[in-house]
């Protein structure tokens, strides 16, 4: 296997873009991500996409997005993996490209969410979730995470002060961060006094509605020194892993396993420990999420995921920086482009390029990637070369 | 949206409770499988589930789907039922703030929702405390 780096990324302001169609939004990432790498082609590109056809009733969006983007007739595959599609067609490029069947790929994500209704959104959401045996019976999607969130609090103690430390973080960071759908803070009494959506996760413990795209290119790493546009950035480790589909099958609710596996292949690919790693970003499509991240990925002992947040040592200048992009909660949550964007992130850290948000010599990255309520996950670990 | 044949085809499991029991290993499953996850078994025996059982975790949904909308706030919870098989199910016929984990539930046969005013009602089961 050949190993593997990341020479370019792309991607836009996140948010309501009632302006531009799901294919220009993919188009002006991709656009970005060849400019920064600068590379004269690709030989191939996957697009994570969850539910183009729910949410913008189109499907095919391979060929499209290879159209648009004037790159036919090479191969362009559409990846499904829910929210976790991102990170698995960074994966399926990441393996296209260490297999020697090609040398530049592009993987890139996207979503428009907006053009349909907050009801016809948390449908197409909701599919993510077992139809059958969840859905049907009344939950939503925030309602599987808020079972999620009263039995962490329940067995360990997690409050709601915790919870809220999580979002009140993400918006600190979020607001340094141009990219970001919500560029501002928020107070723990705005998160305490938000709507009550699920019992006991409130308005501002949820990730956003968003439209957005983000795409990199990789390289086998021996050719990453001739595109000397930035440093380039290794692939060391990635894992992938799926899990019982509904929550309730899974022994302990509030355990991810999925992450723990991903996690532990990527640990194990790129010889890491969690002490080594300086900057991540993880999946919190709600506050509970990245508590229970942190501890399947090994930043906290199980159960202990909670004071992460709100003692700071999950802040930048932290011991471990999560989601120095504002995560979910204030970059946004294009659910195809999330896992992309994520890449990005870390690339940025590593290249030094954050600016407000750099994390001091930050040397070696990760992402953690996650679909439904925690069924699909991916992790990454990026290093500087 | 989906047709009535949907729900017609899940009768057993919806509408009788029925799951299968591995037969080697005694683990029930529902819905039934074809496959034991563990074990990788095919030898199955099909069961009715028991009917009471306890909350494993709940929450109380404010925002809902259109369907739904007319319940709120009503209560969701992960359910164990007496033979070890976990369901999702509203709990219904109970005030949400008297719910936690541990109360005690029977499943019982109700309607869920209907689709639309001409529509077929869709039946399942919810969950009451006991």
């Amino acid at each position: 296997m050949r190993d593997v780096a990341i020479i370019g990324v792309g991607m836009n302001k996140w948010g309501e873009l009632w302006e531009k169609s799901l294919r220009d939004i993919f188009v002006e990432a991709a656009l970005k991500a060849i400019e920064d790498a600068g590379v004269d082609h690709i030989d191939s590109m996957y697009i994570g996409n969850m539910s183009s056809g729910l949410f913008v009733g189109q499907e095919h969006i391979g060929a499209l997005m290879a159209d648009y983007l004037g790159v036919t007739p090479i191969p362009s595959t559409r990846i499904e993996s829910a929210c976790a599609s991102g990170g698995a067609a960074v994966r399926q490029a990441f393996i296209e490209v260490a297999s020697g069947m090609s040398d530049i790929v592009l993987a890139g994500g996207v979503e428009k969410m907006l053009d349909v209704d907050g009801n016809d959104a948390t449908a197409a959401l909701a599919t993510a979730a077992d139809q059958e045996y969840e859905v049907y019976n009344g939950v939503t999607f925030p309602g599987l995470y808020a079972m999620i969130a009263r039995l962490h609090m329940d067995t360990y103690g997690t409050t709601q002060e915790q919870l809220a430390a999580v979002s009140v973080k993400n918006h600190h960071n979020g607001n340094l961060n141009p990219n970001a759908q919500y560029q501002f803070e928020v107070t723990t009494e705005q998160v305490l006094n938000s709507i009550m959506v699920c019992d006991p996760l409130r308005l501002l413990d949820c990730s956003p509605i968003t439209d957005g795209a983000a795409a990199v290119i990789v390289c086998p790493l021996e050719m990453a020194m001739n595109y000397k546009n930035n440093p380039a950035v290794k692939i060391a480790g990635i894992g992938q892993a799926s899990d019982f589909l509904a929550l309730h099958h899974r022994k302990d609710p509030s355990w991810l396993k999925v992450v723990e596996i991903a996690g532990m292949q990527a640990y194990k690919m790129a010889g890491k420990e969690p002490k080594d790693i300086d900057v991540c970003e993880v999946h919190d499509c709600f506050s509970i999420a990245e508590i229970c991240v942190v501890e399947a990925l090994g930043f906290a002992e199980k159960g202990q995921g909670g004071c992460m947040a709100s003692t700071g040592r999950t802040a930048i200048g932290g011991e471990i920086p999560v989601n120095t992009s504002g995560g979910l909660k204030s970059k946004g949550h294009p659910v195809g482009a999330t896992g992309v964007a994520q890449v990005i992130e870390i690339v940025e850290q590593l290249r030094g390029q954050a600016g407000e948000r750099q994390v001091h010599n930050a040397r070696t990255g990760m992402t953690q990637n996650m679909g439904g309520s925690g069924a699909s996950g991916v992790c990454q670990i990026l290093e500087a070369v | 949206m989906s047709t009535p044949a949907r729900y017609w085809r899940e009768i057993p499991q919806r509408y009788r409770y029925e799951g299968n029991k591995c037969k080697e290993t005694g683990e029930i499953f529902f819905p039934p499988r074809l496959v034991n996850p563990s074990t990788k078994s095919s030898n199955f025996e099909k069961v009715n589930l028991e009917t009471e059982g306890k909350i494993i975790t709940y929450t109380v949904i404010h925002v809902a789907p259109a369907h739904f909308r007319d319940l709120v706030p009503y209560a969701v919870a992960i359910v164990e039922l007496n033979d070890g098989v976990r369901i999702t199910s509203m709990i219904a016929d109970c005030d949400p703030d008297d719910l936690k984990a541990g109360t005690k539930v029977r499943i019982e046969f109700r309607k869920i929702y209907e689709v639309g005013d001409a529509g077929i009602i869709c039946y399942g089961y919810k969950c009451v405390p006991t």
